[in-house]
């Protein structure tokens, strides 16, 4: 008997918050129930495909998830939105390859590394890539936030966007004298055959890669924020950037070390996104920074957890939408998510700044 | 120079001066009228966005969407565009043969007067339900739509199988404008040609003329003061009997007005209108020359667009060539085939940033804009929002 009582009153708890609910949140879970019924009906069709498809989905949502952790940490600590981040990312893109090349400032550093490299050669290429182009990126961001947002911390906060904007164009045009205008491709040293899964469905080699790569990523970021001295600092300036130097914490060091964080995070994005789809161009940076932007936003901003729910989701959605709607109408629909939850729900999913504030505005 | 002489004088002179323009040129024959309508353009563009972004202190990023929204009303109504119907209103274009043409054509002048209603009623649509969010989130919001409008526009043919838009070609053979009831004398003003550009400038110069007027008139009204209120201080301004979100829908909706007439008229002009016209760098385009120029400074504003289409158009065409010729002759091959015009958004970038960084009240500033941005305590007036972190 007392488990009825108990579904009966949480019944009841259920009918009064829908009772209380606005006609805004009503329309949005029928709007969202529809989609599912409609993405269950496909699911039901060709399972296969519909699996295969959402595998992709979280694989370029796990490269969403870093950028869109840029956005988030830097958001939560400044409340800056960094529009350069996404150039980041494209320049991470960019110096990956610019290393698997081998050629740097026309110098021939060692023998480019091509789709017939031995397996070892090719495992060290991808891993220094990785590392050069997390370093590079890490370094400027932080260099972009001294010459760029610092002399600004006290100015009105979109004088700080309108130069945020002003330095993606910057970047994007640094990609564009640097690679020139055309798509460029990546060489394809990760096999995109299956490694397991039933039937159809494919997990590949390079969804492996991505995984193994984003997983230690977040783990050690989680680590650093939770566990370390300078992580705490960072919550303590993110809550209450006065109070923090007035217990002695060096808030200067701490933004910058935050935009480290966020430019190691896109550097490494950046170059997974190109051995992933195989492509790079120089304005990737301005889509996808704005894919992950709305990642960001879709899970809260300046929630760690949120931006990685939010950039799987977000992969998800784009994959289904390529799927189902076609790949020219992807942009519109992630768009159309990021108004509308900014519009309708601007705290996002698990709400804003609660993992780098400790919850609370 | 005296107060009056500066309110009445100065305005006056260049009136004439911009008036005058078109016989100087032709006299001189230097090809200038071309680049010239282009640039006024321009300023009609950054003249709008002025009351947007200088006077409600809204950042918006996606002002492209309405000068796309204005070119397509015309693309729409006056072209061959819709097959299937075939109506005439006062229009110019005749065909060939003789016979009906096809598609809508409709006069220019009803079509200015539509494209403009069309996009403050788009303006209104948009900006309702987001004028509520803070500066930093509507830019964001503003930018997803004006990402949307294009890319609409360039999947928009093939809406159910019907044709709206014609993708990425676009709509071709706009009808030009005409004052058909014009004496055989005039045949120039009959139908505007593509050999005599002048009136084409003269149009596009009495729309510019239009916007300073209601450029001015709003920011020495009530709405006017109700803007800078709601800009310094939305809460104080609201407790004070303003309604902040009806204030900017305002400033949105206006603004959205000119940068529909400027598509209108740049849709006309162009005759052949496709998405890729209309993308994200010519919002930060725009951006880019009100600030340059002084945010909510008239002048200043003015100033900032023929600054940089003078750049576009000049400058950079012209740095190219000496580029080129220092190239050829080091024989550096690099520096021979570089093409400089396409990397403008460099100096774009560089632009916004140094302003912010080093004058961030523009050119000819705006002395309230100054006082606000340089503001030494920002937590009381929070021009464009508050500050970073407060």
């Amino acid at each position: 008997m007392t488990t009825g009582e108990a579904t009966k009153t949480r019944s009841a708890a259920l009918l009064d918050s829908v009772r209380a609910s606005s006609w805004q949140s009503r329309l949005a879970v029928a709007l969202v129930a529809v989609l599912l019924t409609l993405l269950a009906v496909e699911a039901v069709q060709a399972p296969g495909q519909f699996l295969s498809q959402l595998l992709i989905g979280l694989t370029n949502g796990a490269i969403l998830a870093l950028v869109a952790l840029g956005y988030t940490l830097v958001y939560g600590i400044i409340e800056l939105i960094n529009f350069a981040h996404g150039d980041n990312f494209m320049i991470g893109s960019f110096v990956g390859l610019t290393v698997l090349s081998g050629t740097f400032a026309g110098l021939g550093l060692f023998g480019a590394i091509t789709d017939d490299s031995g397996t070892l050669l090719k495992v060290a290429g991808v891993f220094i890539a990785l590392f050069v182009a997390m370093a590079v990126c890490g370094l400027m961001n932080v260099g972009i936030e001294r010459v760029a947002y610092k002399p600004l911390r006290n100015s009105p906060r979109l004088a700080v966007l309108i130069t945020a904007i002003g330095m993606s164009f910057i970047l994007q045009n640094v990609g564009l004298i640097w690679k020139g205008p055309a798509q460029i491709p990546f060489p394809q040293l990760i096999s995109d055959n299956k490694v397991f899964g039933p039937g159809s469905i494919l997990f590949r080699w390079n969804d492996l890669f991505v995984v193994g790569v984003t997983v230690p990523l977040l783990v050690a970021l989680s680590y650093f924020i939770q566990r370390t001295r300078q992580g705490k600092a960072m919550r303590a300036v993110a809550q209450d950037k006065e109070a923090a130097s007035m217990m002695g914490i060096n808030v200067n060091r701490t933004i910058s070390i935050t935009f480290l964080l966020g430019g190691i995070l896109a550097g490494a994005s950046g170059v997974m996104y190109g051995l992933f789809n195989g492509i790079t161009v120089f304005n990737v940076g301005f889509t996808q920074g704005l894919y992950a932007f709305t990642a960001a936003i879709l899970g809260g901003i300046g929630n760690l957890t949120g931006a990685v729910v939010g950039g799987l989701l977000i992969g998800i959605i784009g994959a289904m939408a390529d799927q189902c709607i076609g790949t020219r109408w992807t942009a519109i629909v992630i768009f159309a998510v990021l108004i509308l939850v900014l519009v309708f729900r601007p705290r996002g999913l698990l709400g804003d700044r609660s993992a780098v504030q400790g919850g609370g505005e | 120079m005296s107060a009056r002489l500066r309110r009445y004088g100065l305005p006056a002179v260049l009136i004439v001066v911009a008036f005058l323009f078109p016989l100087v040129e032709g006299f001189l024959e230097t090809d200038l009228m071309y680049p010239l309508i282009i640039i006024t353009i321009y300023v009609m563009l950054a003249l709008g966005l002025n009351i947007v972004i200088g006077f409600a202190g809204l950042l918006d990023l996606g002002f492209v969407a309405f000068y796309a929204l204005g070119a397509y009303v015309v693309g729409w109504f006056a072209s061959s565009q819709f097959q299937q119907v075939t109506f005439s209103f006062g229009s110019t274009a005749t065909s060939l043969s003789g016979g009906e043409l096809p598609g809508i054509h409709i006069s220019f002048w009803v079509l200015l007067v539509v494209a403009g209603a069309f996009t403050a009623l788009c303006g209104v649509i948009i900006g309702a339900p987001t004028l509520r969010l803070r500066g930093d989130y509507l830019a964001i919001v503003t930018l997803g739509f004006g990402e949307i409008i294009p890319r609409f526009f360039q999947n928009g043919n093939n809406l159910a199988g019907f044709n709206l838009t014609n993708g990425t070609i676009g709509i071709k053979a706009i009808d030009a404008p005409g004052i058909q009831f014009l004496p055989d004398s005039l045949d120039a003003w009959q139908e505007f040609g593509t050999l005599d550009l002048n009136p084409w400038y003269y149009t596009i110069l009495v729309l510019v003329l239009i916007t300073i007027y209601v450029n001015v008139q709003l920011r020495d009204s009530r709405l006017g003061r109700a803007w800078i209120s709601v800009r310094e201080d939305e809460t104080a301004a609201a407790a004070m009997g303003i309604n902040p979100v009806t204030t900017k829908l305002w400033a949105y909706a206006l603004g959205a007005v000119f940068g529909g007439l400027a598509g209108a008229f740049y849709g006309a002009f162009i005759a052949n209108i496709f998405p890729e016209a209309f993308s994200f760098n010519i919002s930060i385009l725009i951006l880019c020359m009100v600030i340059l120029g002084g945010m909510g400074s008239i002048y200043g504003v003015i100033l900032g667009a023929v600054l940089l289409q003078g750049l576009n158009f000049y400058l950079l065409p012209q740095m190219n060539e000496w580029v080129h010729s220092i190239g050829g002759a080091l024989g550096n091959e690099a520096l021979s085939s570089v093409d400089l015009p396409r990397y403008n958004f460099f100096i774009f970038g560089i632009i916004l940033v140094a302003m912010m960084l080093l004058r961030p009240e523009g050119l000819i500033p705006n002395r309230q804009r100054a006082e606000e941005f340089h503001d030494q305590d920002p937590g009381t007036g929070d021009s464009m929002g508050d500050t970073a972190r407060a």
